[in-house]
């Protein structure tokens, strides 16, 4: 039970320590660090208008971090996040080009399922090709991605492009009725409950139903799988499957809430940091929600450090990196056992000198 | 027959220009795959090396102090990895990737005011001066740290086959067992390879900043660092297939301009990604289920 506790902290320590150390960071370069702390806090929870900038930066990073989160959970380590998000987008933008949709939630919804499917069948194919052809996934993701963005800039800016958008390539924008709206008297469109509701979905179907059981005990252990039957090949093509339909209807969010249209844009890199995302929530869909909003909040604060400050806007970036890096690290740590160390540590009373006794007295 | 010409030195000249820092990178990353570990924070590597090359050069004027001051940032970031990934239970391609966005951040941060200003460039080494056609003699004016590339790949698999020290790396990335049996530090070996790899790879980086495309801004870099994960696969962990990978990576990156130079820009991002889909291919066509891909050390996580 303590174990458990020490465990849940480490992370918070790892990242009060990343903070700390931005504030050294930024010291040196002449900047007083208690002023970045404060500005860090406000841009990101400070009021009501920070939080609504950190919810909607959280939004795509929970569905982008359940990409890799349920594949690992079958054992397999997907980074293509970003090719299915990109898709994704692209599908949901490309969908009224296809067919005349209705300009309300029904459009919505179909232009969520298109993107969704586009995603999920561009990771399924990472998996499958793992498990039928025995490709690493996590390169055959990588390289997906890099095709799945050279086919987006290729689509927005060749067949699907607006004509009337010169400087900045896009696509026809969705009709007013598709868009994702925002919810009442905020900034904060439904794509985040949208977000929510999945992490808090595929959480409980993973931790309660027993399809989900199955598929943690062929990533955690795949020869127990192997030896009580369990379809191992198709619950991790599942798995992927999934995964990639959550990145890709964050792509499909991002295009209906934010952008209206595909846009380069929608390359902005929420796939990478869905990675590490899920990594610091061990992959448990639950504890997504929490590190998105975190990060979330984190390249929130930017702007502000930029304008009050005048840090470079690469402040967020290097923040990020240092938070990564310690909390990874921290990983290291996990499941000592601090008491003996500490008991260890403490000074010994020096071993009390054993005399042998003197062989004359036998004698 | 112009226009043929003018596309043959589009190819080769992207080739020649856009390979060489995929030669360093892939080159690094073979090194850090021989010692059994991946480094994906190569990304991080080549942008911070970059702007460190560059400030380098500003500082010092000197363009060759600028690519040793590249090489050496490179090898301080590659170290953080090795180090990291000694840890218990940490991550090797989890901390690639954040290496990668603390890498970038740092030299965004660090590099700010070096956008402007202009560094001393390294010389070019004037090989088409045989030719009387201009575009043949652009095309192969050669970046001077391609020799260094060439010659790399020839002494790292020189190293590899011939010495200790590469019998060691090999021995490390084939059975870490088998290494500890030895009485070697498997750690201490992986965490020297990486870090020659992130050395190699930043001279990639200074490459950009002082070569092509010659100044320093946030896109210096296209995702070259990431990719050469597959560029090894590709190379199937050899240095001199190191070579072929890269020029056919460069020259598939060039087919889009070049198309474009002679009037025809249909598909231009469609072949920016026929690497990726030529590396795909290649490892569909080699890869058995429950068997590592060809030429693979045996230690690597990814091939597991």
């Amino acid at each position: 039970m303590k174990a458990s506790a020490a465990d849940a902290l480490l992370p918070v320590f790892a990242l009060a320590a990343a903070i700390l150390l931005f504030g050294v960071f930024v010291w040196f370069g002449g900047t007083n660090p208690v002023d970045a702390w404060v500005l860090l806090f406000k841009g990101a929870f400070g009021d009501w208008y920070s939080w609504q900038n950190t919810l909607v930066r959280a939004a795509p990073l929970m569905l982008t971090a359940l990409c890799v989160a349920l594949p690992a959970r079958a054992g397999l380590v997907i980074i293509g996040g970003e090719g299915a998000l990109v898709l994704g987008g692209l599908a949901a933008a490309s969908l009224p080009y296809a067919l005349t949709l209705p300009d309300n939630t029904v459009g919505t919804l179909l232009v969520c399922l298109a993107g969704a499917a586009a995603g999920a069948l561009w990771v399924a194919l990472a998996g499958a090709l793992r498990q039928y052809r025995g490709v690493n996934e996590t390169i055959s993701s990588l390289l997906l991605a890099y095709t799945a963005i050279a086919l987006f800039k290729q689509f927005v800016e060749g067949p699907l492009r607006d004509p009337s958008t010169l400087n900045k390539p896009s696509t026809l924008a969705l009709t007013e009725g598709i868009r994702i709206g925002t919810m009442a008297g905020s900034d904060v469109h439904w794509g985040l409950v949208i977000g929510v509701v999945v992490c808090l979905a595929l959480g409980l179907w993973l931790a309660l139903t027993p399809r989900g059981f199955a598929l943690r005990v062929v990533g955690g252990n795949p020869r127990a799988a192997q030896l009580v039957g369990l379809p191992a090949s198709g619950l991790i093509v599942l798995a992927c499957t999934v995964g990639g339909g959550a990145a890709g209807l964050a792509g499909a969010i991002e295009v209906a809430a934010v952008h209206t249209n595909a846009n380069a844009s929608l390359i902005a890199g929420y796939g990478y940091a869905g990675i590490l995302v899920s990594f610091i929530a061990r992959h448990n869909p639950l504890a997504i929600v929490p590190v998105a909003i975190l990060f979330g909040g984190f390249s929130a604060a930017g702007s502000l450090l930029q304008r009050r400050l005048e840090l470079p806007d690469a402040s967020v970036l290097v923040l990020q990196g240092i938070a990564f890096v310690l909390i990874l690290a921290s990983e290291a740590l996990r499941g000592i056992d601090w008491r003996g160390a500490a008991v260890r540590l403490r000074p010994q009373p020096p071993p009390t000198p054993v005399l042998i006794a003197p062989s004359d007295k036998a004698a | 027959m112009d226009m043929a010409l003018a596309f043959a030195a589009a190819i080769v000249g992207g080739a020649l220009r856009v390979g060489v820092p995929f030669l360093f990178v892939s080159l690094g990353e073979c090194l850090t795959e021989k010692s059994g570990r991946i480094n994906l924070g190569l990304e991080g590597v080549l942008v911070l090396s970059a702007m460190v090359a560059f400030g380098g050069a500003y500082a010092s004027g000197s363009p060759w102090i600028g690519v040793l001051a590249g090489a050496g940032a490179g090898a301080l970031l590659a170290l953080l990895h090795g180090l990291l990934c000694t840890l218990p239970r940490v991550n090797d391609v989890a901390t690639g990737i954040s290496l990668m966005i603390l890498g970038s951040g740092l030299a965004f941060y660090l590099g700010k005011p070096l956008i402007q200003p202009q560094a001393p460039q390294l010389p070019p080494i004037p090989l088409g001066a045989w030719s009387d056609s201009t575009m043949v003699q652009a095309a192969l004016q050669i970046n001077p740290l391609l020799p260094v590339g060439l010659l790399l790949a020839v002494l790292l698999t020189l190293g590899f086959a011939r010495t200790r020290w590469g019998l060691l790396v090999r021995l490390a990335g084939d059975s870490a067992n088998a290494t500890r049996a030895l009485g070697y530090s498997v750690g201490g070996i992986r965490i020297a390879a990486t870090t020659a790899g992130g050395a190699i790879a930043g001279l990639g980086g200074a490459s950009l900043t002082l070569f092509y495309p010659g100044s320093w801004n946030e896109g210096v870099s296209s995702g070259q660092g990431l990719i050469a994960v597959a560029l090894v696969i590709f190379a199937r962990w050899s240095p001199l297939r190191c070579v072929v990978a890269s020029m056919v990576f460069g020259g598939a990156g060039a087919v889009g301009p070049a198309l474009q130079s002679i009037g025809i820009s249909a598909g231009y991002h469609l072949f920016s990604a026929v690497p990726y889909v030529l590396t795909l291919a290649v490892l569909v066509a080699t890869c058995r289920p429950g068997s590592m891909a060809a030429g693979s050390p045996g230690e690597l996580s990814s091939q597991r």
